[in-house]
């Protein structure tokens, strides 16, 4: 049982805990996750580390509501345990300096991004922030990333904060006017797949660290398995991260639709047992 | 692992013992015939998830045991990888000493109610009972060892042994499957302070979740855990070795040796085109979803399965057979074992084969999948087979399978599971500097003390031997369990 510590409302649908694992904690490096089960009838879900705090023994942990178990999680309160929090899981992000660092987060993919950033930042980068939400409400850890980014870019579907327009478009910006070594993509998958198509033609590498259906998160059940440079990879072991340049993203999204049909059946089961 | 002869005779020349022989002739016993097991009937069984095999009830129990000729030199002990004292256990069933028959099996077996039920006691045990010889069906051993270990559960009053000489030594296993299982139970046995270290949050590895509930109910395994707590033994659940916690922590921690028992937990698959379209499971995913989290009670368990109608799952071993009659119980209207060789190379249990022809399952026997097309979601509709002749012997002494050109065809499903084999997981053995690993990603041991090439750690089952059976896994964990004893001992002189 790890017990929630702190729990904040990022936005309407995003929710920040602070829970205890002090293993988890004293281990964990930038760019890995944790596989964590709400109750004892909880899927088991892979959500990446935002945060970590060894002296307190704490992780913290970002999530977006999106159906049952995500639900079931952010409507946890401080004291609260979560029956299973297990990890850190998958390699952590190399890191190296290189130069001038693009991080590029989508939603709540920001808070998966915000450690790999800080860490490029902390090895010498230069390091410029593309941060894309649909609206200002939407958009979490602005300050947080500003706090250390040489340069914050924030993109808006409404225009309701920053430049209005798709994070591509703040991308393209940057890529046009200087040189990037490297580029790191985290967020909805269709929006990894736009920015890597983009950084591609202009030749900048590119990672992007992907969240796909997991059941044991250490290689036992291949149900992340993508497909990269033609061949099959599993995201849990040989992942989160790769060069997003030969991600399959297209066989990747019909695949994180494999549930759709079920995950409405448990979604309408369990809104009814609230009300 | 050597039987002690000694003991044998000991506990064989009890008077009681003499008498039980002498109250029938072996002639007598030889005429009755082999107790046949009680199973669910295929169609009520094939709706759920019940145990199929029901057990034998205490007077059928007694009538089988009376079978046992109770020889001076047990060959049966011989197929036994743990070396249980069979004729010791079973005349105890024959003096309805059920609880003595149970503690007599738990003496060398930590978990006799689990391999009264998963041990391939026809290629073991059974195939080397006396009875063999006389061409007549052996005594049914493992009938028995899940009757004596049942009635102990069922009355409650698990038999617990005093250990005598306690140690401060720390040991700890990595893993809790079968091996670790065993491993634990003998070390706790002989004073050990033994921790258990499991990844995922359940125990009891792929006992809990490669076994179905159908084969193995989760009760029996419970107990079993409950029976090592009993004697001592701790689990933490949720620590993954190389990652939540290294070896070095463990040793900073105070634990003296190490026994790895990770087992063979990465699913192989065929790299074939399509592969990866929804619905291509690999068998441990699928086995994992319905046994570990329950996705048959979706949605009242979180987790989903596809529920599909047509079903092909590739393979011929246990696993492939615990595949396809989930998916009949998941209900498929057509379930499929696709087998590139014959039945007769089959490495499932005859009786797994049989259940599974029982419950309606469809056997494509010399056929092999080359290709699957999905639809514009992505989800698997047709898989392209070939078919397959037999040509020479391969090392496996089985006849290689040779592809038959233009024999190819399609075959409609909208589910496949993929059992055709796991590999080890490479977890552990990469992140333990000095571990000597081959080219299959096995751990290298000595094979008669399984120590590794870091003294202080151990290893056996799946992580050694590629994919292979529970009770193998378990002899390697009480070995193991000798093996380190003698190297502590060292440490710890005046024990």
């Amino acid at each position: 049982m790890n017990k929630i510590i702190e729990k904040e409302l990022l936005s309407e649908n995003v929710v920040k805990l602070v829970v205890e694992a002090p293993q988890v904690s004293r281990k964990q490096r930038p760019g890995q996750f944790v596989i964590v089960r709400t109750d004892e009838k909880g899927e088991r879900i892979p959500l990446t580390i935002a945060d970590a705090d060894p002296e307190r023994g704490t992780i913290t942990l970002i999530i977006q509501k999106v159906g049952t178990s995500s639900h079931k999680i952010t409507r946890l309160n401080p004291g609260d345990s979560l029956t299973d929090v297990s990890g850190p899981l998958g390699r952590p992000t190399h890191v190296e300096k290189l130069g001038t660092v693009l991080a590029c987060g989508g939603g709540v993919g920001i808070a998966p991004l915000y450690p790999i950033a800080r860490a490029f930042k902390q090895a010498g980068n230069r390091l410029i922030a593309v941060l894309g939400a649909r609206n200002r409400e939407l958009l979490i850890l602005e300050k947080e990333m500003a706090a250390f980014a040489d340069e914050t870019i924030v993109m808006t579907d409404d225009g309701s904060h920053g430049e209005k327009g798709l994070i591509t478009a703040g991308i393209e910006a940057v890529l046009k006017r200087e040189a990037v070594h490297l580029a790191v993509a985290i967020g909805p998958a269709v929006m990894m797949k736009f920015v890597s198509l983009l950084t591609k033609r202009y030749d900048v590498p590119t990672i992007a660290s992907l969240n796909t259906i997991m059941v044991d998160g250490t290689g036992m059940c291949g149900a992340c398995r993508v497909s990269v440079g033609g061949k099959t990879r599993f995201v849990c072991v040989d992942g989160p991260e790769f060069d997003a340049h030969q991600i399959d993203f297209d066989e990747m999204i019909k695949r994180l639709n494999t549930y759709k049909a079920e995950e409405k059946v448990s979604f309408d089961g369990y809104m009814n047992s609230l009300s | 692992m050597p039987v002690d002869s000694q003991e044998l005779n000991a506990d064989r020349n009890q008077e009681w013992r003499n008498e039980m022989r002498a109250r029938m002739s072996a002639k007598e016993r030889s005429a009755l015939p082999r107790v046949k097991m009680p199973e669910l009937e295929p169609r009520e069984r094939s709706q759920g998830f019940r145990e199929v095999n029901v057990g034998l009830g205490e007077e059928m129990a007694v009538q089988e045991a009376k079978r046992c000729l109770d020889c001076s030199t047990p060959t049966c002990i011989s197929g036994c990888p743990v070396n249980i004292n069979i004729p010791g256990f079973i005349k105890r069933i024959e003096n309805r000493d059920f609880n003595g028959a149970a503690r007599k099996l738990k003496e060398t077996n930590a978990l006799p109610a689990v391999c009264g039920r998963v041990c391939p006691q026809e290629i073991q045990c059974e195939a080397n009972c006396v009875y063999q010889k006389m061409k007549k069906p052996p005594v049914a051993i493992g009938y028995l060892e899940r009757f004596a270990s049942d009635c102990e559960r069922l009355a409650g009053n698990i038999f617990l042994p005093v250990i005598e000489k306690k140690s401060p030594l720390r040991v700890a296993a990595i893993g809790s499957g079968p091996a670790s299982l065993t491993f634990a139970g003998q070390m706790a046995k002989y004073g050990y302070q033994v921790t258990v270290f499991e990844a995922l949050h359940e125990l009891a590895g792929v006992l809990s979740y490669g076994i179905p509930e159908f084969r193995l109910p989760k009760s029996i395994v419970r107990s079993e855990i409950a029976y090592l707590e009993a004697l001592g033994v701790v689990f933490e659940r949720n620590v993954i070795v190389g990652k939540t916690l290294t070896i070095d922590d463990m040793r900073e921690q105070g634990f003296q040796g190490f026994f790895i028992g990770s087992g063979a937990g990465l699913p192989k698959f065929m790299h074939i085109p399509g592969e990866n379209a929804i619905g291509i499971y690999s068998s441990n995913e699928y086995l994992t979803r319905v046994n570990l989290m329950k996705a048959y009670q979706f949605p009242h368990y979180d987790t989903p399965i596809v529920r599909g109608k047509r079903v092909a799952v590739i393979g011929g071993g246990n696993t492939a057979m615990d595949s396809v009659r989930t998916a009949v119980r998941l209900g498929a209207d057509k379930a499929m074992i696709v087998y590139r060789r014959s039945e007769q190379e089959m490495p499932a249990r005859i009786e797994e084969i049989h259940h599974a022809k029982e419950e309606g399952v469809e056997f494509l026997t010399l056929t092999n999948p080359i290709e699957y097309s999905a639809d514009d979601d992505g989800r698997v509709k047709q898989m392209k087979v070939q078919k397959m002749g037999l040509g020479a012997a391969d090392d496996s002494g089985r006849r290689r399978p040779v592809v038959i050109e233009g024999s190819e065809y399609v075959i409609n499903v909208d589910t496949v599971v993929v059992g055709v084999g796991t590999d080890p997981n490479p977890l552990i053995p990469q992140t333990i500097k000095g571990l000597e690993v081959t080219k299959w990603g096995t751990i290298v041991v000595n094979e008669e003390t399984l120590q590794t090439a870091v003294p202080d750690i151990f290893a056996g089952g799946d992580i050694v031997r590629g994919g292979a059976t529970v009770i193998l896994a378990m002899g390697d964990g009480k070995k193991a369990a000798e093996s380190l004893t003698a190297y502590l001992t060292t440490k710890e002189p005046g024990r």
